[in-house]
């Protein structure tokens, strides 16, 4: 019988939360690697048992755990991510050269179709890869030596490389996005890079659409539809019918367009969510409601999504990698909060239901269909 | 033999119970007692010492016969007492909360 399996990564530790495909009974297991930072758990499209964990600490730095038995067991893999050659710098804050430094893996990307190779996406912002099932790990240069490279910045956050979108079925191109520096895409399997971000507009930059500099803060795509992508910038909602050649805004009639996730519907392409927070110095949802945003339109008319979400006295706020969907019938959605609640929705966002209430604040959120 | 304390997490991560156990060959230092639990514990790479430079990790400390040796030389022997085994050196994630 197929059902569900829901990584969640939290600022303490990992859970993994099991259902049928009636997602209304729920098993958790966890926490996993208690007491660290588990920024992102993702599973192989290859091989469901497959999964790939993000595992790091202030104190002890940087690991990478894989289960091959989804998420039973876990074994510790490499974790030295050197970056290429001489590094080189970045701008910092201040406007000063910055030696590039390694801070942690923020998003894990495994291939579409071999379930030893995956990407991880680092801090200070790089896109490395391992073709040995996470043993060891090889930065893709190309993309910090675009010519953008030494002026790129962090954001508030840190500079990370925190998306990648894989074409389903051009394994040369991919897409990838970093706060503060914006989308790039590559059509020769990450050797080169070029930004793809035209019709973004940024007042926090000194010119606004400039062709870098952007804070992106994510990106999705239905497979289906490999030119269609989904953006949730700083603040904007913005979509792209060409593979990032041009962007047009699409927020529409929500409440807010600031915030940081964004998800596709598995079985309607144009069916889109997001989550507005308040603004960028209110890290929490407006009014005190949490409310999931869906366009059914691909973007523009919005409706709020409350049904079994609290509609009063709420102030969480839900990060970039921490909403996903699974792909059954009835489209299933899913978010975690940083006050510690993963919710579900089976039915297309029309209502929802928490699966847990009192995790550490929820990082990131990722969900296989099992056979 | 040298014996070593590690913090909780990095137990775990090693599945070791109490105290490490090495022998060290030549003086004791901070970087032979660390490069042979690193050899006998190849996980615990890069978790107290960067893995390039080497260098301590800013919030790991180093402590014996109560002494905070964490900006000591790492090729500086350390306290007899540690060298022969009458005191532990201990691995320590610095204080942090609030």
């Amino acid at each position: 019988m197929s059902g569900v399996r829901v990584l969640v990564g939290t600022r303490k530790g990992a859970f993994v939360l099991t259902s049928d495909a009636k997602r209304q009974r729920w098993d958790v297991s966890g926490p996993h690697f208690a007491g660290w930072e588990i920024y992102h758990v993702a599973g192989s499209p290859a091989d469901s048992d497959r999964l790939y964990a993000s595992q790091s600490s202030g104190w002890f730095g940087q690991l990478i755990q894989r289960s091959d038995d989804g998420g039973a067991t876990w074994q510790p893999m490499g974790n030295q991510f050197s970056y290429d050659g001489v590094p080189g710098t970045h701008q910092w804050y201040d406007g000063t050269p910055h030696p590039w430094e390694f801070a942690r893996v923020w998003h894990l990307e495994p291939s579409l179709t071999d379930p030893d190779t995956v990407y991880a996406g680092v801090e200070d912002a790089a896109l490395f890869r391992s073709v040995d099932g996470g043993q060891t790990w090889q930065e893709l240069p190309g993309l910090r030596d675009h010519d953008s490279g030494s002026s790129w910045q962090p954001g508030a956050g840190g500079m990370c490389l925190h998306t990648i979108v894989q074409h389903p079925s051009d394994p040369g191109r991919m897409f990838v996005a970093i706060s503060a520096a914006g989308v790039f895409r590559t059509d020769d399997a990450g050797k080169t890079w070029r930004p793809t971000n035209r019709g973004l507009r940024s007042e926090g930059i000194p010119d606004p659409t400039a062709e870098v500099g952007h804070c992106v803060h994510r990106l999705t795509m239905h497979p289906s539809r490999p030119d269609v992508l989904f953006m949730q910038k700083h603040w904007d909602v913005m979509r792209s019918d060409d593979a990032g050649e041009s962007w047009q805004e699409i927020s529409g009639d929500l409440p807010t367009d600031f915030g940081f996730p964004i998800a596709v519907h598995a079985n309607e392409p144009d069916t889109i969510y997001v989550v507005p927070i308040k603004s960028d110095s209110e890290h929490y949802v407006p009014e005190g409601k949490l409310r999931v945003y869906r366009s059914r339109t691909g973007g523009h008319e919005w409706e709020a999504l409350t049904k079994g979400l609290p509609q009063s006295d709420c102030y969480v706020n839900v990060l970039r990698d921490a909403m996903a969907v699974d792909s059954l019938d009835s489209c299933g959605i899913y978010f975690g909060t940083t006050g510690g609640q993963v919710y579900a929705s089976a039915d297309g966002g029309d209502s929802w239901a928490p699966i847990v209430r009192d995790l550490p604040s929820v990082l990131s959120v990722e969900v296989q269909t099992l056979p | 033999m040298i014996r070593l304390r590690l913090p909780a997490h990095l137990r775990t991560l090693a599945q070791v119970d109490g105290e490490v156990r090495l022998h060290v060959e030549g003086p004791a230092t901070q970087r032979s007692v660390l490069d042979a639990l690193e050899a006998r514990y190849p996980v615990l790479r890069g978790t107290i010492r960067d893995r390039v430079t080497l260098q301590r990790r800013a919030f790991v400390r180093f402590f014996a016969c109560e002494q905070d040796l964490s900006h000591e030389s790492p090729d500086v022997p350390l306290p007899h007492e540690v060298a022969t085994g009458v005191e532990p050196f201990l691995v320590v994630g610095a204080m942090a909360g609030g």
